[in-house]
């Protein structure tokens, strides 16, 4: 078990320092001389050499990695071309806001998204097993931002049930989340951020939860005597490691599609913050945000995998 | 979603079809176990292409989506003549007019401009981001995959491995991350898209691969002499072909709507031009004066990319294709 999460552990390592290397080289692609999202507009050329040889734009680009590399790893994500301050202090900011729609979000989506999919595994044929299919497809085809813009419509502007945007008179300083007048401003952005991956953990569990229920050993339990709650908790348990490996995909999937639903609901997390920096084509906190979102991506893959290995002794082994 | 077909029996003792060999079923296989025993042996043997047109001709609901999507590639392709309007005519007195409002059967837009005009002229962009980053991605992925599953050893795992690190990101972050980076326009939407592609694709591609390259067949057409280019466009690429078709026709959808979610962030096309998401992303200031005119484009990407799907589901039935 140690040297399996031990080698776990290292392989993250040369994943994280890859994302690192195409965070790095955005600055790069980036049309122009990278120089021109770092300096004012009106700086002079003594200016421009100073700040060359400060940033290490002077040196050769494995060089300048290695730099960027080290000040990111101090906490120094650069500072941002539209407000001047530390894009830390921005991503920081942002991450713990979408962080608090994950709060809600993520539970939600995993806790129905496996309870729907189970109890369709456990009836195949019935209806919650046709509703749970038919949700599925769809799921993946709807745009999540436009069902957040239908959500709107509907309860915001036909019904005026809940606020359209936002997050609150007071924003995140003053949050009380155990009152309505501060909750109700999450009801619908969680519900849009949830919706699809809780057709999409439906249905993979529903093929898990199915395909085990096919096995001998299930089979055998019922020829023991057990009784049919007895075999179904051993089906769900069984279904989990695959289930589980899908539920750290769409958790990057929640993380992604938090850009576009933030940006719906004005919510002023990571993903407003990364639409924010395109307008403003403020490269720094771009750069900041990706390389942040992706890190948690990563780090959730590491324990997904290592929780997955937990449930189920025999991925140990691979 | 398949079919199963009451099949003719199958004369017993018949060569295998190289497809059964290379582990894709070819006809059905099940056939040999036909319940009318009495009936007169036809012997019909198809050919694997010919089996998967049968399976497709008896799968109604596959057949009834692509007819939509055939629909509305036809609608974008030929929107000059189909939309009632110009889609770029403005109107400053007809601004935002719901359903039906003087001929405008969807109503208009923030700018006057026929909305059903705009819906059909915006599927071409939406089409276009859909197919070409995905036909992109699948040569380069697949060449990839296949170089990298034949080659083995340190080229496939400098290959893998590379593609490893783009799998640590959300698709819609790298795609944001990209087209974000070098600036919005149709052009880099596509390089972002491709790039999000590509890994996905080379995975498929080298997992069929790696799976047909230790074959009995591969190994004797190595001993008889075959360089190993034409080991791979004779024995290898027939194998790799399939999966990765259906893998990437499964990914139309997703790039339409990673592509609809570019624009609606500013990532797309440029202004007039439309394009669903970009309407989306207008119309949006405007839910309070004309609420579900402003979610049409959206309903337009759902249906589209709903039908991609749908069809990439009985393709991949009718081909027998797992992955």
């Amino acid at each position: 078990m140690r040297t399996y999460i031990l080698r776990r552990i290292l392989y993250a390592i040369p994943i994280a320092l890859g994302v690192s290397i195409v965070c790095f080289s955005l600055v790069y692609i980036a049309p122009g001389d990278p120089l021109e999202t770092v300096l004012p507009p009106d700086a002079t050329a003594a200016t421009i050499a100073q700040i060359k040889h400060i940033y290490g734009f002077d040196k050769p680009i494995p060089v300048q990695y290695v730099i960027w590399l080290g000040r990111v790893l101090a906490g120094n994500f650069g500072i941002s071309i539209a407000d001047g301050r530390p894009v830390i202090l921005e991503v920081g900011q942002a991450l713990k806001n979408t962080g608090l729609l994950a709060l809600f979000a993520v539970p939600l989506a995993f806790t129905l998204g496996y309870a729907m999919g189970a109890v369709a595994g456990c009836f195949p044929g019935g209806w919650l097993d046709r509703t749970v299919t038919g949700a599925a497809v769809a799921g993946v085809s709807v745009p999540n931002y436009w069902l957040g813009i239908v959500l709107v419509i509907l309860f915001s502007v036909q019904y005026m049930w809940l606020p359209a945007t936002g997050m609150g008179p007071d924003g995140v300083s003053q949050l009380h989340l155990l009152q309505w007048r501060d909750l109700q401003y999450f009801v619908l952005p969680v519900i849009t951020l949830a919706m699809i991956p809780i057709g999409i953990i439906a249905r993979s569990t529903r093929a898990a939860v199915a395909e085990i229920r096919n096995q001998d050993f299930v089979q055998t339990l019922r020829a023991k005597g057990l009784s049919e709650w007895a075999v179904a908790r051993h089906v769900l348990k069984n279904a989990l490691p695959p289930v589980m490996a899908v539920m750290g995909l769409q958790f990057g999937y929640l993380l992604g599609g938090s850009i576009l639903v933030e940006t719906v609901f004005s919510w002023p997390g990571s993903g407003f913050l990364l639409s924010k920096a395109i307008i403003n084509r403020d490269v720094p906190v771009l750069q900041g945000t990706i390389l942040a979102l992706s890190m948690i991506f990563v780090a959730t893959n590491l324990i997904v995998d290592l929780l997955q290995s937990l449930v189920d002794p025999r991925l140990r082994r691979g | 979603m398949t079919v199963m077909a009451s099949q003719p029996v199958m004369a017993s003792g018949q060569p295998m079809a190289a497809e059964q060999v290379m582990g894709l079923p070819g006809p059905e296989p099940d056939a040999a176990a036909a319940p009318d025993a009495h009936a007169l042996p036809a012997i019909t043997v198809r050919s694997y292409w010919q089996s998967v047109g049968y399976r497709l001709r008896h799968d109604p609901a596959t057949l009834c989506f692509a007819a939509i999507v055939l629909l509305i590639v036809l609608a974008a392709v030929f929107a000059p003549l189909v939309a009632p309007d110009n889609p770029f005519q403005e109107s400053i007195i007809g601004r935002l007019k719901p359903f039906g409002w003087r001929g405008h059967l969807l109503g208009t837009d923030e700018l006057g401009r026929d909305m059903l005009s705009r819906l059909l002229f915006g599927g071409r962009v939406a089409l276009l981001m859909g197919v070409v980053p995905v036909l992109i991605a699948s040569v380069v992925g697949g060449t990839l995959g296949v170089i990298g599953g034949f080659a083995g050893g340190m080229i496939n795992t400098a290959t893998m491995r590379t593609m490893d690190v783009f799998y640590a990101f959300p698709s819609v972050l790298l795609a944001v991350a990209i087209a974000g980076a070098m600036g919005g326009g149709i052009a880099n939407g596509m390089i972002a898209l491709t790039l999000v592609f590509i890994p996905p694709i080379c995975r498929v591609a080298e997992t069929a691969t790696t799976q047909v390259r230790g074959l009995d067949f591969i190994e004797a057409a190595r001993a008889s002499g075959a360089r190993p280019l034409t080991i791979i466009r004779h024995h290898v690429l027939g194998n790799v072909l399939g999966p990765v078709f259906i893998y990437a026709s499964s990914l139309v959808s997703v790039s339409m709507l990673l592509a609809s979610g570019l624009s609606f962030l500013g990532l797309g096309v440029r202004p007039p031009t439309p394009d669903w998401g970009l309407m989306l992303s207008t119309l949006r200031q405007s839910i309070w004066v004309v609420p579900w005119v402003c979610a049409l484009p959206g309903v337009a990407i759902f249906i589209t990319s709903f039908c991609f799907n749908l069809v990439s589901d009985g393709l991949r039935a009718a081909m027998d294709v797992r992955m």
